[in-house]
């Protein structure tokens, strides 16, 4: 995925004028078709397709290792749990963006809000093929059969309603691209309440997801169960979400480095070190819940076991140690060190989440539940296709561009 | 720590209800006085491991019929699972083997039904948990839930349902009695009002100790459940889980579900006077440090 020298017609304003001429246009390929991204993606993308075809027609067994006792495996482990929390990004960054009027971090919150966004439709794309019977998915949300008494039914109305309010917080981007200066000044008007109503969504779903498994309180390993699991899935989506942004940003200033202007490319280090603060300080914070957590569980006995010397693993390795990374590469500002930082954050990330969906679910069983290689293939398909989709906007709409000239801020 | 999260969620949770946003959080349907739940007694002592409610289950539920060579065996574990919605299995204790039955225990509160987003599980006001085909989507959040790992999954399947144990709801609802209770040739299995069940059970215990462990597993494991057990042995050595907590599972969700209604009150009001706050020092905030 190298860098094109395209020239981006944008229309100056449509106002509804050939714009269905614009969008066949827009529908083209840009960039170069063999590129390295591309020629991985594709044999993956083809597999996957066939391989979920296979599923809708065999039933979820035929290729997926999911057994009656632990009937949630990588899709929802990994997919669903995990990349909510590397979305997270999107409510923090709206937050500091828009609530606490951080200037700073402007240039990134676009391609933050449209990262969340995909990641939430592809993520709830992934939950439909995990569904047995896809085609009941409207019934939470129309019809009579709402039962408000399941957590499920709380993260499943806002899944929907986040999607809403992330697109909503990206529409002004759409518009720009259409040329709709009207609509623009509409949409643009809803960013503060769609920001708002978002952050509110994902307080509650974030820790929501990590309340799915409240109930099942015996299967769970106890250095992993407790009742603030909840908590403790909020305050980690904090800094998944920035590292997953740090991550983001470092690979899109390279992929996409036609696209940004000389000053947003220069202030890049500068948010990348501010964002290095916050996660030292909300993985301070995680950690020391995690102690209370574990004191509070009385559980010394568990720890000389396997399972004990992974979870100190996962803390001292990948809490402890991001925490300290972040904070030596801030206080040195040393950006190479914020990406490592971040990197390391999110694989601690993904261990956290596994350790409670799947490595520590049943940990007890004989057999124990290890994806087939036909799950991960799936899931690297919806990466893929989500990658594909970001690019495509990307290189059409002012995400990471500065808007067009006729858009004056404030 | 954890006294204060669960009293400041109780806090936030009563607020959401003053302020009138409550939902029905209830998980199951209030157990009105009139109508007592129905359940069945199971009574190892007089079991024979026979499987003719296994036979009679199969029948009246349109499962395959059970296979002749499978039958229980001390040392091997046998499962319900998509095929079978209850089991029998042998054990071999000191006083010889013992037979003990496997099914849905049909829980007072089940947390299956607290569980489901689409009341696809529904606890009876007669007391049986059943399952809608039409409401579900196939989640499996029940099988996550479950602390008996009753609900089976039809993973083979490409429109898949939940398979469990619905205590012949039809037929209760006829007034008949559930088809492995009716066939059971050795009346280990009553049917009855839990009540009266309970009260059945410890008759039988008082009765006859030297034959019984005293305890009824049921009474109160996960909140109370619409199948007991009465054994000659403790009841870990039947297989049955006794380190389930003795209050109901959906309990463990409330506190959070509680916390909801208050959060979308709350954090709006919160968000907008902080952006209202800080609005001013958008224009000096070059650095945030």
């Amino acid at each position: 995925m190298t860098m094109s020298n395209t020239n981006y017609n944008l229309p100056a304003d449509n106002d509804g004028k050939s714009i269905g001429k614009f969008l066949v246009a827009q529908l083209k390929p840009r960039g170069k078709i063999f590129t390295l991204f591309n020629m991985i993606s594709v044999p993956i993308m083809t597999l996957g397709i066939v391989l979920i075809v296979i599923r809708f027609v065999k039933g979820i067994g035929a290729i997926t290792n999911l057994t009656q006792e632990v009937p949630w495996g990588l899709w929802i482990g990994f997919d669903v749990v995990t990349g909510v929390a590397f979305a997270g990004g999107a409510y923090v960054v709206t937050f500091l963006v828009y609530i606490l009027n951080m200037e700073k971090y402007k240039p990134i919150v676009r391609v933050t809000v449209l990262n969340g966004f995909l990641a939430y439709v592809f993520y709830a794309g992934a939950l439909l093929l995990d569904l047995g019977k896809p085609w009941n998915v409207v019934n939470p949300i129309i019809g009579n059969s709402f039962g408000v008494s399941s957590v499920l039914f709380l993260v499943a109305w806002h899944f929907l309603l986040y999607m809403i309010a992330q697109l909503i917080e990206f529409s002004p981007a759409i518009a720009e691209w259409l040329g709709a200066k009207r609509i623009r000044k509409i949409l643009s008007g809803m960013t503060l309440a769609a920001v708002i109503f978002g952050i509110t969504l994902s307080t509650l779903h974030q820790s929501g997801l990590g309340a799915l498994y409240l109930m099942a309180k015996e299967k769970i390993h106890p250095l992993w169960y407790s009742e603030f699991i909840p908590l403790l899935f909020f305050l980690s989506s904090i800094f998944a979400g920035l590292s997953m942004v740090i991550f983001e940003g470092s690979i899109s200033q390279r992929v996409f480095f036609d696209q940004i202007s000389q000053k947003n490319h220069k202030a890049h280090d500068g948010i990348l070190h501010g964002l290095s603060k916050i996660c030292t300080l909300t993985l301070l914070v995680y950690f020391f819940m995690q102690v209370v957590v574990f004191i509070h569980g009385k559980h010394w006995d568990l720890i000389n076991t396997r399972m004990g010397y992974w979870y100190l693993t996962e803390m001292i390795g990948f809490v402890v140690l991001p925490m300290i990374l972040y904070f030596y590469s801030y206080r040195k500002r040393n950006i190479t060190l914020i990406k490592v930082s971040a990197l390391v954050t999110m694989i601690g990330v993904i261990i956290n989440r596994l350790n409670v969906t799947v490595i520590g679910f049943k940990w007890d069983a004989a057999t124990h539940y290890v994806p087939s290689w036909m799950e991960i293939m799936v899931t690297l398909t919806v990466l893929c296709i989500e990658i594909w989709v970001f690019r495509w906007i990307v290189r059409r709409m002012p995400v990471l561009r500065d808007s067009p000239s006729w858009v004056k801020e404030h | 720590m954890g006294i204060d999260r669960r009293n400041f969620f109780r806090s936030l949770g009563l607020t959401g209800v003053a302020l009138g946003a409550g939902k029905k959080l209830g998980a199951t349907p209030e157990q009105s006085d009139e109508k007592e739940f129905y359940g069945i007694l199971y009574d190892s002592t007089r079991c024979v491991g026979c499987q003719s409610c296994e036979l009679a289950c199969a029948l009246a539920n349109g499962l395959p019929e059970p296979d002749p060579e499978d039958y229980p065996m001390p040392g091997t574990i046998r499962k319900t699972n998509e095929n079978r919605r209850t089991v029998i299995n042998a054990i071999e204790t000191p006083q010889g083997e013992i037979y003990v039955k496997n099914q849905c225990m049909h829980c007072n509160q089940p947390a299956c039904v607290a569980a489901c987003l689409t009341k696809a599980m529904l606890k009876t006001e007669e007391g049986p948990v059943i399952w809608r085909d039409r409401k579900c989507m196939g989640c499996r959040f029940c099988m996550v839930s479950c602390p008996f790992d009753v609900p089976k999954f039809e993973y083979h399947s490409p429109n898949p349902d939940i398979v469990k144990c619905n205590m012949c709801f039809d037929r209760v609802k006829e007034g008949e009695l559930p088809a492995c209770v009716a066939d059971c040739p050795a009346e280990a299995l009553t049917f009855g009002t839990r009540r009266e069940l309970i009260t059945e059970a410890r008759r039988r215990i008082h009765e006859d100790p030297d034959s019984y462990y005293d305890g009824i597993y049921g009474e109160h494991e996960a909140g109370g459940t619409g199948y007991l057990y009465i054994s000659p042995v403790p009841f870990e050595e039947l297989g049955l889980n006794t380190k389930l907590q003795k209050k109901s599972y959906p309990e463990l969700t409330k506190g959070f579900l509680f916390s909801v209604p208050s959060i979308f009150i709350l954090w709006p009001a919160m968000l907008l006077g902080i952006h209202n706050a800080t609005k001013n020092n958008a224009k000096t905030t070059d650095d945030d440090e």
